[in-house]
């Protein structure tokens, strides 16, 4: 049995991109606020804090999943994926080196969870139909570009990749 | 938008989970995937002294064949109803409901039973569950009971869970073969909430209709079964002016709500409208489901 004697904090072990490292957090903490505070994975965006316009997700344990609806003590012996373990070194993985050529973003606040999601996309399912895209863009708000530029980032990352 | 401080429980078993619920009472809330519960929590709608969270009981992950049914576990992710064989097979509808809600990032971390559980009177899962005939079983301390999803709410967002109850299971029935079916809703952008949905199933027997069941969303405190639609329709020929009938009859015995998405009468007005509709939908795939 898993009891918090003390109300306000846990020890949690989590992976964040690849790091194992275990912490004090306290039950109301969201994963989103441990992420930027503890973390300092700043690429996880907290835009509506209530699930609605996806600038903070990130994978969870492989799967696209909204950082603010998850508390941070359930991260507890799973594995987070956030932005900053996309690229290597200076060198951009090929979605982001996709958007920056199809001006997939402006301000880029919502890109980091835009291109996380495309990322769990294009590995279940390397050539993509524009709708199974749309599904994937349709959990993300953005207010910039219009989302024609995501939508060819996208088709143009899912070459890229095969290419590979 | 941060929730107040709350004493987190995470129980690894159904018995560990009851017993939480036992000692704490109202003051707990159950957490599921938390797609509902963490906006309620942050905006502090709800401002629980526990939180039990059932989502590291191993035991509730689960699709898995019953009597004639499919019986889903409650930490089971509504994601999975896209992509289950046996939910493919025996209750497809299932699938039809996921494609017009939120969105696979909600889906992937959401439970079939947290909708069916919280239920948002614009919710599909509820209706769906209502028109297949579900039923959830409720475990506390005291034991388990049986509790028709038809029976299980109590205006909005309201249900008949006592404080110490946790559902650990939602059972649907199969589908009968040759069964169509239908999930349609108007909704200002695909995935959000419904402004108002109608769910149908329609089996023939000849030329006629044998067996319908009809249900709707986001047009009363919670979705709930159009029996009077149902009983025009039993033992008739399909005909446009049948059609008709059923939908002016539900779109004046629904009490669809008035707010800011929208007017009680533009819902009335989209209740006879996705009535026929889905009844159209459902009909089609019961004739290529005969045809084949
Ligand atoms: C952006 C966004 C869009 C959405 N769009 C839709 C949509 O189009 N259609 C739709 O239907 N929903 C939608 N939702 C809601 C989503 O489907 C939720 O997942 C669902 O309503 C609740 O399921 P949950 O597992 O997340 O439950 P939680 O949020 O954890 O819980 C919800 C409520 O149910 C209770 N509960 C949960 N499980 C149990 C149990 N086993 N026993 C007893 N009580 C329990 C909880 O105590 C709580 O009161 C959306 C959510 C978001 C954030
Ligand atoms: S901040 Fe999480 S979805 Fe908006
Ligand atoms: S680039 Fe600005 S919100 Fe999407």
């Amino acid at each position: 049995m898993n009891v918090q004697s003390d109300l306000d904090s846990r020890q949690v072990t989590v992976t964040v991109n690849g790091k194992q490292e275990s912490l004090e957090v306290e039950g109301r903490t969201t994963l989103a606020d441990m992420l930027r505070q503890e973390f300092h994975t700043q690429g996880v965006r907290v835009g509506c804090e209530h699930g609605v316009c996806g600038s903070c997700t990130i994978l969870f344990d492989g799967e696209p999943m909204r950082a603010c609806l998850l508390l941070a003590v359930q991260a507890d012996g799973h594995e987070i994926k956030t932005i900053e373990s996309m690229a290597d070194g200076n060198k951009l993985h090929e979605i982001q080196e996709a958007f920056s050529e199809k001006h997939g973003l402006q301000c880029g606040f919502c890109t980091a969870g835009i291109i996380l999601s495309v990322s769990e996309l294009l590995e279940r399912c390397p050539e993509p139909t524009d709708e199974q895209i749309y599904e994937i863009l349709g959990g993300h708000l953005c207010r910039c570009t219009g989302y024609q530029q995501i939508l060819q980032s996208v088709r143009l990352a899912a070459d890229m990749l095969l290419e590979k | 938008m941060k929730p107040v401080a709350f004493k987190y429980l995470k129980p690894a078993t159904v018995e560990e989970a009851t017993a939480f619920l036992a000692e704490y009472g109202s003051e707990a809330k159950i957490l599921a995937g938390g797609q509902s519960m963490m906006p309620m929590l942050s905006m502090r709608i709800a401002r629980p002294s526990v939180l039990v969270d059932i989502n590291e009981i191993a035991e509730l992950t689960y699709i898995r064949a019953a009597d004639d049914a499919v019986a889903i576990g409650s930490v089971t992710r509504q994601r999975r109803l896209g992509d289950d064989d046996l939910v493919a097979e025996q209750v497809p509808v299932l699938a039809s409901a996921l494609k017009c809600m939120s969105h696979p990032q909600i889906q992937n971390r959401g439970t079939v039973v947290g909708s069916i559980c919280h239920g948002d009177p614009a919710a599909e899962l509820p209706a769906v569950a209502i028109a297949l005939g579900a039923e959830l079983t409720a475990c506390s301390q005291a034991g388990t009971r049986t509790i028709p999803v038809a029976e299980f709410y109590r205006g909005y967002y309201r249900n008949i869970l006592e404080p110490d109850e946790l559902v650990s299971e939602v059972n649907f029935p199969a589908m009968l073969p040759g069964c169509g079916w239908s999930v349609v809703e108007i909704s200002r952008r695909h995935g959000d909430l419904a402004l108002a949905g109608v769910a149908s199933l329609v089996a023939f027997a000849g030329e006629e209709i044998d067996h319908v069941r009809i249900a709707c969303f986001g047009l009363g405190k919670a979705a709930h079964r159009l029996v009077d639609a149902e009983s025009l329709l039993k033992g008739q020929r399909t005909s446009s002016e049948l059609f008709q009938e059923v939908a002016s009859l539900v779109s004046s015995s629904v009490k669809p709500m008035d707010d800011s998405h929208a007017s009680a009468e533009y819902r009335r007005a989209l209740a006879a409208e996705l009535t026929q509709r889905s009844l159209f939908e459902a009909i089609e795939r019961a004739k290529q489901g005969a045809a084949s």
